[in-house]
């Protein structure tokens, strides 16, 4: 490493100070705005990521997972899915908004969704009280921790109630948040039909598994051909269909998306601006430097060295800092995530950035005025 | 002399700025062979740090020819310069161009570390440097909290580290008091001196023109005067 880069950060610690304000302020910015939108992509499709399904079967015209509920179809397309070649099981599923009464009397808006217990698929994840299993009792139902306090909750076996039904509290999941703000409330396929009071011989959604190794647009095909009235997609598939309705349609996904895509483009540009004064500031040295002997490429060593110490470090405190704040922000309503992909990307962007508006700098102090290292 | 350290054959450097064009230095021819201090006088504008940055291979003639110690440099590309630079030539500031971060010793060590020294033994070469400017107690104290006089000594100490067959020195007593200016031009005349090194020196400074071998006097680009001073 050259002597002169990592002295002349030391140097000026104040300057050096400043230079790292700006890139972990970038990085909080990015990290902050990037996350709630990821936050948000997993908030309005949880349900659907975490279901296990490989395929989703859904009434014609069914475009986002929420809707489903206002247009149920029969159960004997559940058993015609079951026949088909590459299905391996496959699952009734309810999701529907519905009121929940609390002990106290107060009423609050909930999704709730009736899933296989059987089968597993669609059911409550990040478990932290009480046993999925449990569900199979009539009238059992799990809530996420979050909501606890707006379902009046505080401990399992707490009795709520939906629709004029008794709905006994058997265990808690965590951070699975609504994005709709109605609570999810999971309970078996059967105590759900009962609670929406769906005929008995119907099904929102049929969740598919499908064998090991299938091409599963092999298989979407092969239920559409012998399922009539129902539109088929992986899982994939009608998670990002319901992640962009929820963008598009609502105020707030666009919001969050340009937030997000200013919040990158303003943390670019702080940091580009902020390595670019900095090498700005030493240009002088720069042309000294070159005036003694030294080749563009010690020059540019050196310049690039200062502006990768000053992303390493400004990274490492950035995403410190970005990680408490997160902690902080999972029992919020707006999930702040920060995927390790996401992470990555980030310090990748932060290198590029150091070292491209250093570069720029760079162009400068090669194509040196010598009036820039004569004047006093 | 068999051979000039730096020969200078019909030398312009034209700035075009907006409509009109700048002849800053204009058709100069200029013969200094080693040993040799010549003072570089001339009015403000007159091209004399023009001249001397083509001398020193930062800036590129316009027309005209170059030649350090018989090679001609004004064709070369860009990045054959600073290899030229680190071996023939060392520079001396008027505003001194220390490296603030490093310590005296260390701007020193830093022209070894460029030529490809090992670290010790560029220290072992800047600190013999220091004893001949006679700041040898000031080796690691940075630039900051030295005198004026005192940093000029730290440059013509690292202009001398690459044992350079010329050393161009724009002003370098503009920025001292007339004792200290004094000082430090004896030590670069009597080190250029001793080890046959030419030595131009961009100077006003009329104090110092007694320690001069030669004065040459430019105006408008141009040579008016050349004389050999007796001494
Ligand atoms: N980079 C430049 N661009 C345009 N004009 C310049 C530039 N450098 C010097 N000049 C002009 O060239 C002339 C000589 O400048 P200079 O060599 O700095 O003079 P001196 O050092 O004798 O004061 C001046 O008229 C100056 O304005
Ligand atoms: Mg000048």
């Amino acid at each position: 490493m050259s002597l002169l880069a990592r002295r002349n950060l030391l140097h000026d610690k104040v300057r050096f100070a400043v230079t790292l304000t700006g890139v972990v302020f970038a990085i909080l910015l990015m990290v902050v705005q990037f996350g709630l939108f990821v936050g948000f992509l997993e908030t309005t499709s949880n349900n659907v990521s975490h279901s296990k399904a490989d395929l989703w079967v859904v009434s014609k015209g069914v475009r986002y997972f929420d809707i489903g509920g206002w247009a149920p179809f029969s159960e004997r397309k559940l058993y015609q899915i079951l026949g088909t070649p590459g299905v391996d099981s496959a699952a009734k599923y309810i999701i529907q908004y519905i009121i929940w009464k609390k002990e106290d009397g107060g009423t609050e808006n909930i999704q709730i969704v009736g899933f296989d217990p059987q089968s597993g698929l669609g059911g409550p994840w990040n478990v932290i009280k009480g046993n999925p299993e449990d569900l199979k009792a009539d009238n059992a139902v799990f809530v996420d921790d979050l909501y606890r306090q707006r379902l009046g909750i505080t401990h399992i076996g707490q009795v709520g109630e939906i629709n004029g039904y008794r709905a006994r509290v058997v265990g808690f999941t965590e951070g699975i948040r609504s994005f709709t703000t109605s609570p999810f409330v999971f309970a078996s396929f059967k105590s759900a039909q009962n609670y929406v009071r769906l005929p008995e011989n119907q099904t929102v959604y049929v969740l598919v598994s499908a064998r090991k190794g299938v091409d599963l647009q092999q298989v979407k095909r092969d239920i559409l051909a012998r399922v009539s009235d129902v539109d088929v997609y992986t899982t994939a598939e009608f998670r990002w269909m319901t992640q962009r309705y929820w963008i598009f349609t609502t105020g707030a996904g666009v919001a969050t998306l340009i937030a997000a895509l200013l919040g990158l483009v303003v943390g670019v540009v702080v940091v580009a601006q902020t390595i670019y004064a900095t090498t700005i500031d030493h240009i002088r040295e720069f042309g000294t430097l070159k005036a003694i002997g030294a080749s563009n490429l010690h020059i540019y060593r050196v310049i690039i060295e200062q502006a990768i110490i000053s992303a390493v470090i400004g990274y490492i405190i950035g995403i410190s800092i970005s990680v408490a704040i997160v902690y902080l922000s999972r029992r919020n309503e707006a999930a702040i995530l920060l995927p390790w992909p996401v992470a990555l990307a980030l310090f990748a962007l932060t290198v590029v950035m150091c070292v491209s508006a250093s570069v720029v700098s760079i162009h400068k102090a090669t194509r040196i005025d010598p009036v820039l290292v004569f004047k006093t | 002399m068999s051979e000039q350290a730096i020969s200078v054959r019909n030398l312009t450097k034209v700035f075009e700025s907006g409509e009109a064009a700048v002849h800053a230095v204009n058709g100069v021819d200029l013969d200094i062979h080693g040993g040799e201090v010549a003072m570089l006088m001339g009015p403000s504008g007159s091209g004399k740090t023009t001249l001397l940055s083509m001398i020193g291979c930062i800036l590129r003639p316009t027309s005209g020819s170059v030649r350090i110690q018989g090679k001609e440099v004004s064709g070369l590309k860009e990045r054959h310069l600073p290899r030229i630079r680190l071996a023939h030539i060392g520079f001396i500031f008027q505003g001194f161009n220390l490296f603030p971060a490093l310590t005296a010793g260390e701007n020193v060590e830093y022209v070894g570390l460029l030529k490809g020294f090992r670290r010790a033994e560029a220290r072992r070469r800047a600190q013999a440097l220091f004893e001949q400017v006679q700041l040898a107690n000031k080796y690691d104290t940075f630039p900051a909290d030295l005198s004026g006089g005192q940093k000029q000594r730290v440059a013509i100490a690292r202009a001398l580290a690459g044992d350079p067959d010329i050393i161009l020195a724009d002003e370098p007593t503009a920025a001292l008091d007339s004792q200290s200016g004094r000082a430090v031009m004896e030590m670069l005349t009597k080190l250029a001196h001793t080890r046959g090194r030419a030595v131009v020196i961009v100077t006003h400074d009329n104090r110092i023109v007694e320690l001069a071998d030669r004065i040459v006097e430019i105006e408008d680009g141009k040579i008016r005067r050349d004389h050999q001073e007796a001494s």
